[in-house]
């Protein structure tokens, strides 16, 4: 193989796991509160339509960004109020979202701008570009030093926004009161009742969080990987993030390591087609399934072991 | 599921009707919103493909791949697994209703009459695509049972590797050498003639569609597993296991081993889903061909209360939403076809996510008429 691709292999990996890492943390927050989040999918999908759809009328991403934001949030309420109020399957409710969010995203799609579920394409005034940091031309010029410079400084401002929410997110599930009382729900939420702290609301606010992390990841998805919404864009990364979530144990840390591992593979699986290894072709196929069974692989206790919150998808009864 | 203390015929008539009820009103707002009129939409969507019998005959067959999936998330159910891979299982049984047909087709039509060696072929490959499907669905219930993977996460997986795994298959193996489209070669050997071409052998003129005999194995299917649930032994231990895990130990049930073979038979359930598709419709192993139906399966199972004639009830009413979804974006070009997709949405949100939300209010209505 060719090793001077490497350097576009890695910035790619970046710009692969930036959805990854954010619907993976919007996992960590719902299964950390004890909801299972099936619906990470749907709720990036949704995010993706709306920000391609309000960036394109608008002409900002931002307002894009915050209309997708809005709508995601929209769908955890939902699966808010079948998981917590109503007690209802966690799964089916993930289920439903993921077609309703498919569904929805093509049929009034389709009705707005008459392209089959398509939006406009954006210009590069409503879309996320790269930032611009002092330097950065004189740093890309540099024959040697380019192609490294571009692995780190060739993304817009929601890579790094995704990049610094993993040590805000582990930090504050693991050292503030909220993150606390949080986890404290998701393995036992008899104890946070009996301590006079409501269930709901705090699985109401994991809710929450994790909505806005998935409308930030589906507006990277179409406003800055991509310049418009195709449908099914999301194309499984929402799953994807779920197995990195369950790969890395439900911690924040390793969560980012899992989903830069899982972006890899799928920047390799883009850039290798029909690419030889010691002689010997190794299908893309390959890179394409690697995360799903290496997550089963661990699962099944073969190597290390995963353990899920222990209240995780558990609707909670009070008992009197 | 919990039961609460309703009468039979609301639990399994009222409820489920005023959940699609909510589900049509929900989705006539969407269709509201897109500017158009909801009455009309539902009209062209329930009445067309009923108005003319080559609208009935893709009604059925739509159906017939539903009530496999459905029956397949339903025997599942009943042991209180959710299988979300039923529709990898039905893509991976295409390799078991695809590989007899193309294989050893050619063989026997070569010794035997073609009218023996078609129903030979075709009985291979029934077979087949059932005991494919059933080990795709065995492993994750084998993972549930001996290793305590969750079988959501793992069925979910199942999919994604499934499609990478058909991918490879169908391109680089099945796919003859030179041709450009990935596909298999037509499966000549094993060819299950439409209700056209069956109509055509008898003289009589009937409309195009890809209804077949399919469906008659679609119907055996739902018999034999109410046989399976309500009448063996087997099949009371799977609800045993389903409705109370603990006491079914005690009674000397062994529910790792009921896990594997629900998940077993419920894979290969999936798997005859392929049968009907590739055999019936296709005539040819392609891509994707199980297209979402899967996932109808779950909508179905809830929509038909996990009961055999319930499910070939709901599998006609989500074969009339696919055969209506078509008929209504031909009708009104600016509806989409996935209108179906967010009314199974909805069917499953309702039926399935928030189930019990009329349920109390029922409860009472009830409680003060007795």
């Amino acid at each position: 193989m060719d090793f001077s691709i490497l350097p576009e292999i890695l910035s790619s990996t970046i710009r692969m796991s930036v959805p990854l890492i954010l619907a993976c943390l919007a996992g960590l927050w719902s299964e950390r509160s004890g909801v299972v989040d099936i619906g990470l999918e749907g709720k990036m999908l949704a995010g993706a339509f709306v920000a391609a759809s309000a960036a394109a009328t608008f002409h900002s991403p931002w307002i894009g960004l915050l209309l997708a934001i809005a709508v995601s949030i929209g769908f955890s309420l939902i699966h808010g109020y079948a998981s917590i109020n109503q007690r209802g399957n966690q799964v089916v409710s993930g289920v439903a979202i993921n077609m309703l969010a498919a569904g929805l995203a093509v049929v009034i799609g389709h009705s707005w701008f008459k392209q089959g579920g398509r939006t406009p394409q954006l210009d590069d005034a409503s879309r996320f570009l790269a930032i611009d940091f002092p330097g950065r031309e004189a740093l890309f010029a540099m024959p040697g030093i380019a192609p490294f410079a571009k692995i780190f400084l060739d993304h817009s401002v929601l890579t790094y926004a995704a990049l610094a929410l993993v040590p805000i997110s582990a930090w504050t599930l693991a050292k503030t009161r909220f993150g606390l009382r949080l986890r404290a729900v998701g393995e036992n939420p008899q104890a946070v009742d009996t301590a006079g702290i409501s269930v709901a609301k705090l699985r109401y606010q994991a809710l929450i969080i994790a909505g806005v992390l998935c409308g930030i990841a589906g507006a990277y998805l179409s406003t800055a990987l991509q310049t418009s919404f195709v449908r099914d864009m999301s194309g499984g990364r929402g799953f994807l993030a779920l197995t990195a979530l369950i790969f890395a144990n439900w911690r924040a840390w390793p969560a980012l390591w899992a989903c830069l591992l899982f972006g890899f593979l799928q920047a390799v699986a883009n850039f290798m087609q029909g690419v030889h290894f010691f002689g010997v072709e190794i299908p893309v196929q390959v890179f394409n399934s690697l995360p799903y069974v290496m997550t089963i692989v661990l699962l099944a206790g073969f190597i290390g072991k995963s353990t899920p919150p222990k209240a995780d998808g558990v609707p909670y009864t009070k008992d009197r | 599921m919990q039961r609460g203390e309703l009468p039979t015929w609301v639990d399994v008539g009222l409820i489920p009707l005023i959940n699609l009820t909510i589900a049509f009103v929900v989705a006539g707002l969407v269709v509201l919103i897109i500017g158009e009129n909801p009455f009309q939409a539902i009209w062209i969507l329930l009445s067309t493909p009923l108005s003319s019998l080559s609208g009935w005959f893709n009604i059925i067959y739509y159906a017939t791949n539903f009530i496999f999936t459905g029956l397949c998330v339903a025997v599942a159910f009943h042991a209180g697994l959710f299988n979300i891979g039923g529709e990898g299982q039905a893509y991976i049984g295409g390799l078991g209703a695809a590989t007899p047909g193309l294989l050893i087709g050619g063989a026997l039509a070569a010794v035997l009459p073609v009218w023996v060696s078609t129903p030979i072929t075709l009985l291979i490959c029934l077979v087949a695509s059932f005991a494919v499907g059933a080990l795709w669905g065995w492993f994750p219930g084998y993972l549930q049972a001996k290793r305590g993977s969750h079988i959501v996460i793992t069925t979910i997986m199942l999919n994604y590797i499934t499609s990478s795994v058909m991918v490879y298959m169908i391109n680089m193996v099945f796919r003859p050498v030179g041709k450009m489209a990935v596909e298999s070669r037509a499966i000549d050997d094993a060819y299950i003639m439409n209700a056209r071409e069956l109509g055509r052998l008898v003289g009589m003129k009937l409309p195009a569609s890809p209804l077949n005999p399919g469906l008659f194995v679609a119907l055996a299917a739902a018999w034999g597993v109410w046989y399976l649930l309500w009448r063996t032994k087997l099949g009371y231990e799977i609800r045993a296991v389903g409705a109370n895990m603990d006491a079914s130990i005690y009674a000397g049930i062994n529910p790792a081993r009921i896990i594997m073979i629900t998940m077993a038979i419920s894979g290969g359930l999936a798997g005859l889903m392929a049968f009907h598709e590739v055999l019936g419709a296709q005539h040819r192993l392609v891509l994707e061909y199980v297209q979402g139906a899967g996932f109808v399966g779950i909508a179905v199972a809830l929509m038909g209360r996990s009961h055999p004639v319930g499910i070939v009830l709901a599998a006609l009413l989500f074969g009339l939403l696919y055969q209506g979804g078509t008929e209504l974006s031909f009708a009104n070009q600016n509806i989409n076809r996935d209108m179906v997709v967010v009314i199974q949405g909805l069917v499953i949100l309702f039926m399935g996510a928030l189930e019990q939300t009329f349920r109390p209010y029922l409860g009472a209505i009830f409680a003060k008429v007795e």
